[in-house]
């Protein structure tokens, strides 16, 4: 039995809409391993896990567990298959016990008596135990911290009875600290039987704790190795893939003056971390600036920021020769800066809407689309009309709540509301996210226009293809400030896969 | 209650355990808002349940709502007391209909409608000689601050300390509610009323004008100003636009440069103000003075007048003289030895179902394979 496989996936592909995040996948885990699934966020790693743990279900393709195909349509088959999740963001009732939660759903005698209750919190804690797990059983979850919830989740899947355990991401959430204890822990439940697999996109801890690791880019498998045969240098390359895209990149233009000039930023985030620190990059006119970098080293701050949804607490921005006003939307508008941001649905566009009210939102204050408060209606619905034949938004008319139309459809239409108040900066948050081909070609080709006007684009994308191709400078983020700045000449994908992850400081500390 | 509402694609709720189930009900996500015919089905769904608990009671539901029906819609007295209930209900209802437009649950309106009927009263009791002229302006513009400052004590807890808007504004009908007993009780009780809760009647220059001999009074032109101007702020202004932009997408709004917490403060105090003025046009044009338990509920029924006309002006006047007929239907029938609280629950049935509806009108069955 030593080689057989507790899960074969074979020739998965998933669909949502046009978009496929898996593409003829096939994934295969050896029993008692740990194994970890690599790849950059996007690549589909968290589609193949909810696949298999019956969250979704596969458009086609052929699942096995320890060798016999199974149909796994809910969570719930997935348990009865052994197969337990740990979830990013984990699924417990915050005013219930970490015991409560554990046993929730499990068949019980009507009346949960304070003994029946009792009986299972030693059930519990001997399991927990048995894996070297601490969790406070009696507690509410509110109470515990991001590490012990976590706990309380593995608890929960080995309570279950799983034998294959998938945890997403387990250690985005912790600190180094109890990101070891986790790792200690994973290897305890190998030492057990388990089947263990992870996903992950930072290189050092993979190399550390797992046994094997699958690769994942772009929705497709790439390699499959064992971690005694690879290195980090390697996985690497292999995450952020090394053949070059399509050229879409024009002539390299002489960039004109600095136009963005931020100096030593400081801004916090949402809980109170330094989201940005001593952040400083300038962008030139007439150059496309790109920022790579996994998600969350405050690409999406930096963004803000300059759009003026988040002000900052220490450093300079000089934009266009004036200093600019601190959290101000309004005056990142009159400025001239115009964003796309990430989640269009979520903060880009008012779904429940119309086209018209869409494309208002950044110039209905403007004496041409409103007079003393007043809205120009009929001029407005004109110069709409406009816009959608200009950018060749398909709609129905202009009546048409915009959450119906399609993804690629929505994206013009914000695009086309940024770039009609003729910015002299464009930021562009992921903007071909969820798009299909042409939809994409249609954005960069209209980022490039921006450009040959000589207007400037910060373009900050986790697609490093669509990074290296379309910009004039590169720089890598991480931990909230550029680590790195390379000229598109010099764009060498392994060293910036190095830097994403983080890999450079190690190396720095060692020279 | 988090995952309800992401409502990921793939969710489903299964109809029944078993796997041998060829349907399930799932929720359709891309069903944004309520279908047009909830509100509708909502109203005939409450008769037919009321119907049952009429029946239930040894009356004949369908004599009942027919006697309902006449005396709030057929007779020249039920109709016109039938608008004069809906004057109150129209303004509170628009009132917080604004409220909801950007997703700020106010029921408050009680309370600020009775913050206004005092504050109209008290122009009344401590400035008895304003000159004729003055008088009604004076008390439609202090009710109205006064609603307003009402709305404002939820707003401002909410703005500045995430104090939920739907506590604070239901305690505060309460706070005002004992405020209205205190002065109808103590201080402004009227000395000649044989120690009757409320003041003493209003001269005739405080009263608005009625229309001919009827009850019918200019609240009902300041309410169809308010519902008018209201359409056209929301469809024709900047600021009914920056409304419209933070009820469909708050997160975008901000994008947009749009002061969310600016919005909140200047729309209670408009809710709360047209509630305010409800309560003016109450104590001035039908009671003439302030009595104890003035407002039979009315701003809890705007709530449900708001509700089913979808927030929409046309629809806020419909639905307020329906509500506004309920009431007196319920009046009419206690000659025949029903309760007139039947009007109440027939409100509450309604309620029900239009809630419910929003949910339900979104399932659909689907074949799976």
């Amino acid at each position: 039995m030593a080689d057989s496989y507790s899960v074969e996936m074979q020739s998965i592909v998933k669909r949502f809409g046009t978009v496929a995040a898996n593409d003829q996948v096939d994934f295969r885990v050896k029993r008692g391993e740990i194994h970890a699934l690599l790849g950059e966020n996007g690549a589909g790693k968290s589609t193949i896990m909810c696949m298999l743990s019956g969250v979704y279900r596969p458009t086609s393709g052929t699942i096995l567990i320890n060798g016999r195909e199974v149909q796994i349509r809910s969570p719930k088959d997935a348990m009865k298959l052994g197969v337990g999740m740990v979830f990013q963001n984990f699924r417990l009732v915050q005013t219930l016990t970490a015991a409560e939660n554990i046993v929730l759903g499990e068949a019980s005698p009507f009346w949960r008596s304070k003994k029946w209750m009792r009986r299972k919190q030693e059930e519990i804690e001997a399991l927990a135990g048995r894996f070297g797990l601490s969790i406070p059983v009696d507690r509410p979850i509110w109470q515990l911290s991001v590490g012990e919830q976590q706990r309380v989740e593995i608890v929960k899947t080995l309570y279950r009875g799983a034998d294959i355990i998938i945890l997403d991401e387990p250690t985005s959430v912790l600190t180094p600290g109890e990101a070891e204890a986790l790792y200690a822990t994973l290897k305890t439940m190998k030492r057990e039987g388990k089947t263990v697999i992870l996903t992950t996109h930072k290189l050092k801890e993979v190399m550390a704790a797992a046994d094997h690791i699958s690769v994942m880019r772009k929705g497709k498998m790439i390699s499959s190795l064992s971690v005694a045969d690879t290195d980090e240098r390697e996985l690497a390359k292999l995450m952020v893939g090394k053949e070059l895209g399509e050229q879409r990149h024009y002539e390299r233009r002489t960039a004109g003056k600095p136009l963005l000039s931020v100096r030593g930023l400081e801004v916090a985030s949402d809980h109170g971390r330094k989201a940005l620190e001593g952040m400083s990059i300038t962008v030139h006119e007439g150059e496309i600036v790109g920022i790579a970098g996994v998600a969350g080293n405050g690409q999406k701050e930096l963004a803000e920021t300059l759009a003026g949804l988040l002000a900052w607490k220490r450093g300079t921005v000089h934009f266009n020769g004036n200093e600019l006003r601190n959290g101000s939307v309004i005056g990142a508008i009159e400025a001239g800066i115009s964003h796309v941001p990430e989640n269009r649905m979520r903060s880009g566009l008012a779904g429940s809407l119309g086209i018209v009210d869409n494309l208002l939102f950044k110039s209905y204050r403007s004496r041409e689309r409103s007079r003393f408060g007043v809205l120009r209606t009929g001029s407005n619905r004109s110069w709409s009309q406009r816009l959608v034949e200009q950018f060749d938004v398909k709609t129905p008319n202009m009546d048409t709540p915009v959450q119906q139309l399609s993804g690629g459809n929505q994206q013009k239409l914000l695009f086309a509301r940024e770039v009609n108040h003729d910015p002299l900066l464009m930021i562009a948050v992921h903007p071909t996210q969820g798009l299909d081909i042409g939809a994409a070609d249609g954005v960069y080709r209209l980022l490039n226009g921006m450009r040959d006007e000589g207007k400037s684009v910060l373009l900050i994308s986790e697609d490093l293809d669509e990074v290296i191709d379309l910009s004039d400078r590169i720089l890598v983020i991480y931990n909230g400030r550029i680590v790195l700045e390379l000229a598109r000449e010099e764009a060498d994908r392994e060293l910036i896969g190095l830097y994403m992850a983080g890999l450079h400081v190690g190396e720095e500390e060692a020279g | 209650m988090k995952d309800s509402h992401a409502a990921a694609p793939e969710r489903t709720m299964p109809l029944a355990g078993r796997k041998r189930w060829k349907y399930r009900i799932e929720i359709d996500a891309s069903q944004k808002g309520d279908a047009w015919w909830v509100p509708i089905a909502s109203v005939l769904l409450a008769l037919l349940l009321c119907g049952v608990f009429i029946y239930a009671s040894g009356m004949d539901p369908i004599a009942v709502y027919k006697k309902m029906f006449r005396g709030a819609f057929f007779t020249k007295y039920g109709l016109t007391e039938t608008i004069v209930k809906a004057i109150p209900l129209l303004l509170c209802g628009l009132g917080v209909a604004i409220a909801y437009r950007i997703k700020v649950w106010n029921i408050g309106a009680e309370g600020q409608f009775v913050a206004g009927a005092l504050a109209a009263t008290a122009v009344t009791i401590y400035t008895p000689g304003m000159p004729a002229p003055l008088v009604i302006p004076a008390m439609i513009a202090i009710s109205i601050a006064a609603g307003g400052l009402w709305g404002l004590l939820t707003a401002i807890p909410r703005t500045y300390f995430q104090v939920n808007e739907l506590v604070s504004s239901l305690m505060l009908n309460y706070v005002a509610l004992l405020l209205l007993d205190y002065f109808v009780f103590g201080p402004w009780k009227d000395p000649k009323g044989f120690n009757f809760p409320g003041t003493a009647m209003f001269a005739e220059w405080q009263k608005l004008p009625v229309l001919g001999d009827s009850r019918l009074h200019l609240g009902l032109v300041f309410a169809l100003i308010a519902v008018v101007l209201y359409f056209l702020f929301i469809k024709y202004t900047r600021w009914g636009y920056e409304l419209r932009l933070i009820g469909a997408n708050a997160e975008a709004a901000r994008n947009a440069g749009i002061s969310i917490k600016r919005h909140i403060l200047l729309v209670m105090l408009i809710s709360g103000g047209l509630a305010g003025l409800a309560g003016m046009a109450e104590v001035s044009g039908v009671a003439h003075r302030l009595l104890y338990g003035i407002s039979p509920g009315y701003g809890y029924t705007a709530i449900i007048v708001a509700w089913i006309a979808k927030l929409h002006p046309a629809g806020l006047i419909v639905s307020a003289f329906l509500f506004g007929g309920l009431i007196v239907g319920g009046y009419s029938v206690q000659l025949i030895g029903l309760p007139s609280s039947i009007s109440s629950m027939i409100q509450g049935a309604i309620l029900f179902f239009l809630i419910a509806g929003g949910t339900v009108s979104k399932l659909r069955i689907r074949r799976i394979g």
